[in-house]
């Protein structure tokens, strides 16, 4: 019954903003180094997003891996998608791919509208 | 060699991935060391692992679809011990130097 609760939560998240990012600590203060460098990206994008810290809820921290089904901490998320962890919003950024997506989205960001 | 012990959850990924992937080539380095004092620490260490991956096994696989695979292999060691695993697959064509 929890975990019905618990993945509505999750969907209610996902769905309430274009970018999410569920990760351990705060954007202000992560508490691992992996959270940090998805939230440098996001901020060096000038993405808007919502974080959400993990280790203040328990429920969340297991729920989302269960929902996404990934095994690790951070999650980024674009208009309900699942994205992938660190590496992969590291590569995709690296290699253009994830200003791509965010365009394709329509999602607003600093690097947006060059073209 | 110091430490009894040691190694054995790298060796098992290893193992696994070498069995599944058959990989051109394969590192698997702990990382443990760089996130002593985190909330994840071991005292014998191996939390943190990175893996590079070279396999055909990936040909014509999404980023995330080439993760899946890899965290599948490995589910068993990230729901042990493992909490973080930072995963580089490519395939050889990708590998190559240009």
């Amino acid at each position: 019954m929890s975990t019905v609760d618990t993945n509505t939560r999750i969907k209610n998240e996902i769905e309430s903003s274009d970018v999410v990012l569920f990760m351990k600590g705060t954007p202000q203060a992560p508490q691992c180094g992996f959270s940090m460098q998805v939230v440098q990206i996001l901020n060096h994008l000038g993405v808007p997003y919502k974080a959400i810290n993990v280790l203040a809820d328990g429920a969340i921290r297991d729920g989302i891996k269960a929902y996404s089904n990934w095994p690790t901490i951070p999650q980024l998320y674009v208009k309900n998608e699942f994205i992938g962890g660190c590496d992969i919003a590291k590569e995709m950024f690296q290699s253009g791919e994830l200003v791509a997506l965010l365009d394709k989205e329509g999602v607003p960001h600093a690097q947006a509208s060059k073209a | 060699m110091t430490d009894q012990g040691k190694g054995v959850v790298k060796t098992r990924i290893a193992q696994k991935l070498t069995e599944a992937l058959a990989p051109a080539a394969l590192n698997v380095i702990d990382e443990s060391h760089s996130h002593a004092g985190h909330g994840h620490h071991h005292p014998d260490g191996e939390t943190h692992f990175r893996v590079e991956v070279v396999s055909a096994a990936f040909e014509g696989k999404s980023l995330i679809e080439r993760h899946r695979l890899v965290n599948a292999l490995l589910s068993d060691e990230l729901a042990e011990r493992v909490h973080a695993l930072a995963i580089s697959a490519k395939t050889p064509h990708e590998a190559a130097p240009v």
